[in-house]
């Protein structure tokens, strides 16, 4: 930009001001309200948590009602196991479909990209029976299974995009110094597309966290109950304890929060300089 | 050791045939070049003979061994690559000594080879260094020491220097030159620029829509074309072509070379305007469009003063102009 002009730079930076505040309101809101009593929260909910208002009562609630640590740690295990096969087979897969000639090709590259279209909870029935016939049924697996299934078609559709500008010349460098393909794939390919796997890993992640369908349906026991589905338990039918829902939810951001910090490093962090020209 | 024998070798992608055919035999020592427009086949035949792509049929024999089967790294030749294709992640070092290592040599004979191929690059300094902290040109060293300590049978290089800009270009290809003086390897050599071909080969194969038009030294190329494309290809500027009829010769085309016209102010074969002329310094290149033989280049060496709009008569060399018949072959 060679004119820069004052009234501009006040425009754009007050337009980006104006949306940053619209996206984190919600987000200000259920924090602020988290830290406050019942009362506070209903008399006032626009307001800061005053000395008179503040109340860690919906944390301890969250705390000491119900297993939350535990379905932390099912929501953790269920959105990393996910990704990490996601990320994995996504980008095996898109190498194999930007990398290889083979009959049938693109028609397995759209048939592989069809699941971007249909989503997978219209075969939420056959899911289950499938997951009860396999004796799946309330374990993490299931979880597992049914979001890496759901995670895949995007992650390919997007990798092998980014697959097919790695260089030619670096792979068939590998080949002539001996290198198997899985080298090739984890050592030269894998490093150069790091940053689109980052955002391949941010949209299967935050889906796959915030979901409540699949563990209401697939795994709603004690045991493998995730944060969302754990939060529920305090909407009840007459009474909803707001102050502990909030809570609930305010923690739930920060686990995502981190994997974002990291993958997004990776986004700006651009490694193929010095690969090629 | 390094002699290459290519049988009848056809690729096709598809429905599309790329290579239609190519027989070549290359002896040890020798350094060839491929040479074609873009799209003739050259760079795929150079990636059948590493073993990256398959032929269709046809077969590649490397030091008498059909090789037709065998992987890229068994082949036991060696590829420098246009864009460098340098391991990002390895130093200098490590990216030479990587096919080595993955070969099973012992490691003092990796440091040792290493040790004469930087030598010879002066990439001493940079042994340690990330292919991110080096120049265009370096990484290009870097990329040919990563082929030399392979001490391969076979160079193949794949347009090394259409990366590199025009000092660095010529600055290298003089090492090229002389890498392939002191190594005596057979090396095969891609490119699209006949000033790299003529510069640097013993042989040259001309290429285009997947077939050879000729094979021949540089100067045998220059002087006696075997027909119309080779003739054009060869050369810098462009031959001249002029429509027999227009001549009233039997010949379909007359073909002369800008070098091989003279120019006088007042008489000569074909009278034009100078449409514009190029000072060079060394020589003068002067667009004519004359009557008979419509826009032709001539080529002067020196300095020439010569004001577009003016009029100038052009007289080619008898002895060296070429005739070529209706199917583009050189008439003798």
């Amino acid at each position: 930009m060679s004119t820069r002009s004052l009234p501009r730079t006040i425009g754009a930076h007050a337009i980006l001001l104006t949306y940053t505040a619209i996206a984190l309101f919600p987000v200000i809101l259920v924090i602020m309200n988290s830290f406050k009593s019942r009362a506070g929260i209903f008399g006032a909910p626009l307001t800061p948590p005053t000395p008179k208002t503040f109340d860690l009562i919906g944390y301890s609630t969250v705390i000491g009602q119900g297993d939350f640590i535990h379905y932390f740690q099912n929501s953790l295990v269920v959105t990393v196991a996910s990704l990490f096969f996601v990320l994995l087979f996504g980008a095996m897969a898109a190498f194999a479909l930007s990398e290889y000639r083979f009959r049938g090709n693109s028609l397995m590259g759209l048939y592989l990209a069809l699941g971007i279209m249909i989503p997978i909870r219209l075969g939420t029935v056959a899911i289950l029976q499938l997951m009860v016939a396999s004796g799946l049924v309330n374990t993490l697996t299931a979880l597992i299974l049914v979001y890496t299934a759901q995670g895949l078609p995007l992650a390919i559709f997007i990798l092998s995009e980014f697959m097919k500008q790695v260089s030619d010349d670096l792979k068939n460098a590998g080949r002539i110094d001996g290198l198997s393909e899985y080298t090739i794939f984890f050592r030269l390919v894998l490093p150069l597309v790091r940053p689109s796997m980052a955002t391949v890993a941010v949209f299967t992640m935050i889906p796959i966290w915030n979901d409540l369908w699949f563990p209401l349906i697939l795994a709603p026991s004690e045991e493998t109950k995730t944060v969302t589905l754990g939060a529920q338990l305090f909407l009840g039918q007459f009474v909803t304890n707001w102050n502990a829902i909030l809570a609930a939810l305010s923690l739930a951001i920060m686990p995502v929060l981190i994997l974002y910090v990291i993958f997004s490093r990776q986004l700006i962090r651009g490694i193929t300089s010095g690969a090629v020209k | 050791m390094g002699s290459l024998k290519i049988e009848n070798v056809k690729k096709a992608f598809g429905p599309v045939e790329v290579l239609k055919g190519i027989n070549l035999e290359v002896t040890d020592g020798e350094f060839v070049v491929f040479v074609g427009p873009s799209g003739c086949g050259k760079s795929t035949l150079l990636r059948v003979i590493a073993g990256l792509e398959d032929s269709t049929s046809g077969r590649v024999v490397i030091d008498g061994e059909d090789v037709s089967a065998t992987p890229p790294a068994k082949r036991g030749i060696a590829m420098v690559f246009q864009t460098y294709a340098l391991y990002p992640h390895l130093t200098v070092k490590n990216n030479m000594g990587l096919g080595l290592k993955q070969a099973g040599t012992p490691t003092a004979e990796i440091e040792r080879r290493i040790g004469i191929a930087s030598s010879m690059l002066s990439l001493e300094p940079y042994l340690e260094r990330r292919p991110a902290e080096l120049s265009g040109g370096q990484r290009q060293r870097v990329a040919i020491g990563r082929a030399v300590v392979r001490e391969p049978k076979l160079f193949l290089f794949d347009e090394p220097l259409s990366n590199l800009d025009a000092a660095l270009r010529v600055n290298t290809r003089l090492e090229i030159a002389q890498l392939h003086r002191r190594l005596k390897a057979t090396m095969i050599y891609v490119t699209h620029d006949q000033v790299e071909a003529m510069t640097l080969a013993d042989k040259i194969v001309v290429l285009n829509a997947g077939r050879i038009e000729q094979i021949g030294g540089p100067m045998e190329l220059y002087n006696s074309p075997a027909n119309e494309f080779v003739a054009g290809f060869i050369g810098s500027p462009k031959m001249n072509f002029i429509d027999g009829a227009r001549l009233g010769e039997t010949a379909r085309t007359i073909g002369v070379r800008p070098e091989h016209l003279t120019v006088d102010p007042k008489s000569g074969s074909w009278k034009g305007t100078v449409v514009h002329a190029e000072h060079l310094g060394a020589d003068t290149n002067l667009y004519l469009d004359c009557e008979k033989a419509g826009l032709i280049t001539v080529r002067i060496f020196g300095v020439y003063d010569a004001e577009p709009g003016a009029t100038l008569y052009a007289t080619p060399d008898p002895a060296k102009t070429y005739r070529f018949g209706a199917d583009g072959k050189v008439l003798k």
